[in-house]
């Protein structure tokens, strides 16, 4: 049986039991379309947001960042687990106590007003957007890679396929579609790293393994030790050591925690379960599932960068495995042979003078067109040849994406068929799952809080779903052209923005609207509306504009000015705050309500048992 | 009697949150961030991992989930002592 026949099978496979499970469980009303109902077990509840967590971005590109950057790479690994911890004992409970469906919801009750309201309904779309146009481009690199189309196409087929997808069962569809697909996610990303945790280090767990010792060849040697002599004898950093400096980690992480604390699309799932007792429990056996892949990942980065280094590096072409070539195809790797030797060179920025080790011109590769003469198109050794030019500063000769580490694993430890249609089931499960999940937070941030409760309070229910409809229909064809055209070479990295907006606007919002009972309207409004406005601005300017990175304040990077954006709307919502009136009376007895855990009306009864 | 023992529940509330907000921040930022240099070089490997490294990419995330069954644990405690558990 053919590896294409496989991956089908398992795909097609994978699909009906989503399929089954959404008409089974297809949403009946509006509150069961929002909120599932509010009857979801906090077991299923913790699968389910576990696989709307773990994003295509997460699944395909996570262990390609740890292995090229190492110890760097654990703001991701710290920042997207750390904050379930300030989500789960600074927020949900106390939402969940509040007992509405959407966060604008809350933060338009809190504060009062419509403005509120509004400006929190436009964060909300924002961060969506930005976090979806991510999903948009992994489920375009994983369809290039099943069909061996392009990744533009790849984008369009797995657009529509999310759209239909998304429309059939609201909120309680997409959560049990969600168990099903996180099991799936879970083994499809673990028994590959099993695997080569055995072959490379003898070790069946392969976090023991990534601490254990390296046992291919003759001499055993600690594996650490092993990446650490690769990285550099080849001219990197020590993997064990990173080169980022103190203070843009802690930035970059605290932004990530943050705004995962302020994400609307996780907060919300917690409103799916039965009172605050059910959040807590749920929130414990989310991050445990989301560890059991987070605790994965570093270690698929250190094994497949051994790997990928002791396969490619110094191999004449016309010898280099078979899949080599493939991901040439679709455009995930590349070869330039500077040196005209017929082999390949991987090298670091530590080996040339210049300090880069980029292999042409330019952020990715671009490809002369099909009708192009054969000989611009395939070169001496058959390779690919690129349209841009080499950059001959450096000897580096190999470029690959990030994506590549997970995509490319199987293949290069030399794994069953069936494992590789296992990942790919895996990689569809998590780009599904997430966008999924998205679409319905945005979809109801404009029919709910914009259409029914701002623009027009007389809408009835079935118009406010048509709206629902409509407007996922057109975010995602925005996120489509986006995936297409991303603004930032790295599925990560643009993920990593609408952290740093969640951070600035929400988390900040959220958090003295639970705990602040003299936190006013104006107050709230202008903390978000300048924290927002600075760290959209702070981004735009170094990523879209001509920033350049020592025009970087205090060395911080894009990624986590998130932080300072979230102090800046707290200094200007406490200032603010400070000289304007205090907030009517029962506001502040509504903020006193949700620290009490359980049901208002229980609460009286209660009082004669104490 | 019923507003003096929702501020007490509150306030108790609030301490085991500020604690284990402490031990999430020591663990991540601490341990695995501004400490790093220093436990890489002073403490005992884990495996074959440097100790700051190891936190930083293992340790933290399993410290994180432990905070959170903590949580769980002492916050449904909290609310049988003052009444305020479901049914």
């Amino acid at each position: 049986m053919s590896q294409d026949t496989l991956n089908f099978i398992f795909i097609g496979l994978s699909f009906a039991i989503y399929i089954v499970i959404a008409v089974y469980s297809r949403a009946g009303s509006t509150k069961e379309y929002y909120t599932a109902g509010g009857g979801v077990s906090p077991l299923a509840n913790g699968m389910a947001t576990a696989a709307d967590w773990m994003s295509a971005a997460t699944f395909i590109s996570m262990a390609g960042t740890v292995a090229i950057s190492g110890y760097d790479a654990s703001r991701f690994l710290m920042g997207w687990t750390g904050g379930f911890v300030l989500l789960t004992v600074l927020m949900v409970p106390y939402l969940r106590k509040f007992g509405k469906a959407t966060v604008p919801d809350f933060v338009g009750d809190r504060y009062y007003s419509k403005l509120a309201r509004g400006v929190a309904v436009g964060c909300a779309i924002f961060i969506c957007m930005t976090y979806i146009m991510g999903q948009m481009r992994g489920v375009g690199v994983v369809f290039s890679q099943l069909f061996g189309i392009s990744i533009t196409s790849g984008v369009i087929t797995g657009g529509t396929i999310v759209f239909f997808y998304a429309g059939l069962g609201g909120m309680k569809g997409i959560t049990y579609t969600q168990v099903a697909q996180y099991c799936v996610m879970a083994f499809a990303y673990t028994i590959p790293a099993i695997f080569i945790a055995m072959a490379l280090t003898g070790n069946v767990i392969p976090q023991l393994g990534l601490i254990g010792n390296y046992t291919v060849g003759d001499e055993v040697v600690p594996f650490l030790q092993k990446m650490n002599n690769i990285n550099t004898e080849l001219g990197f950093s020590e993997y064990t050591s990173g080169k980022m400096s103190t203070l843009n980690m802690f930035c970059i992480t605290a932004a990530l925690m943050c705004g995962t604390a302020g994400l609307p699309h996780v907060i919300v799932r917690f409103f799916t379960v039965k009172d605050v007792k059910a959040v807590r429990k749920s929130a414990c056996w989310t991050l445990g599932f989301i560890a059991v892949i987070y605790l994965t990942a570093p270690t698929i980065g250190a094994f497949s960068r051994v790997n990928l280094v002791e396969k490619l590096h110094d191999t004449a072409y016309v010898d280099a495995p078979y899949w080599l070539q493939e991901f040439e195809e679709t455009g995930q790797m590349a070869w330039v042979d500077k040196n005209d030797d017929g082999k390949i060179q991987y090298f670091g920025p530590g080996k040339s003078e210049s300090g880069s080790f980029s292999v042409f011109q330019g952020k990715s590769p671009i490809y002369p067109t099909f009708d192009a003469p054969e000989d611009q198109r395939i070169g001496k050794h058959g390779e690919r040849l690129l349209a841009t030019k080499a950059d001959t500063s450096n000897p580096n000769e190999l470029w690959f994406g990030n994506d590549i580490m997970v995509m490319a694993n199987p293949h290069m430890a030399g794994l069953p068929m069936w494992v590789i249609a296992l990942l790919m089931a895996g990689c569809i499960a998590a780009a599904l799952s997430t966008a999924a999940g998205l679409l319905l937070v945005l979809s109801t941030s404009i029919s709910h809080d914009l259409m029914k409760k701002i623009i027009k309070p007389d809408l009835s229910d079935k118009e406010e779903v048509n709206y629902a409809r409509f407007a996922s229909f057109v975010a995602l064809a925005v996120a489509v052209y986006f995936g297409i055209n991303p603004p930032s070479a790295f599925i990560a990295k643009t993920v990593a923005f609408a952290f740093g907006l969640a951070a600035s606007s929400f988390f900040p919002t959220l958090l003295m609207g639970i705990f602040s009972s003299r936190m006013n309207k104006e107050g709230a409004i202008s903390g978000m509306l300048a924290g927002i406005t600075f760290t959209f601005g702070y981004i735009t300017y170094f990523q879209f504009l001509d920033g350049t990175p020592d025009q970087y304040f205090f060395g911080i990077t894009p990624e986590g000015i998130g932080f300072v954006g979230m102090i800046i709307n707290f200094v200007v919502a406490f200032v603010v705050s400070a000289f304007t009136p205090r907030p009517p009376q029962h506001i502040v007895e509504m903020v006193e309500s949700i620290h009490i855990p359980n049901g208002s009306s229980e609460a009286q009864n209660h009082d004669f048992e104490i | 009697m019923q507003n003096d023992n929702s501020r007490a529940h509150r306030k108790a509330c609030l301490h085991i949150t500020l604690a284990l907000l402490a031990i999430w921040f020591f663990i991540s930022f601490g341990c695995s961030i501004l400490l790093r240099d220093w436990l890489d070089a002073n403490l005992p490997s884990i495996g074959s991992a440097p100790f700051g490294f190891w936190m930083a990419q293992q340790g933290s995330i399993i410290g994180f989930v432990l905070i959170l069954i903590a949580y769980a644990f002492l916050m449904n405690r909290l609310d049988n002592k003052h009444g305020y558990s479901e049914k």
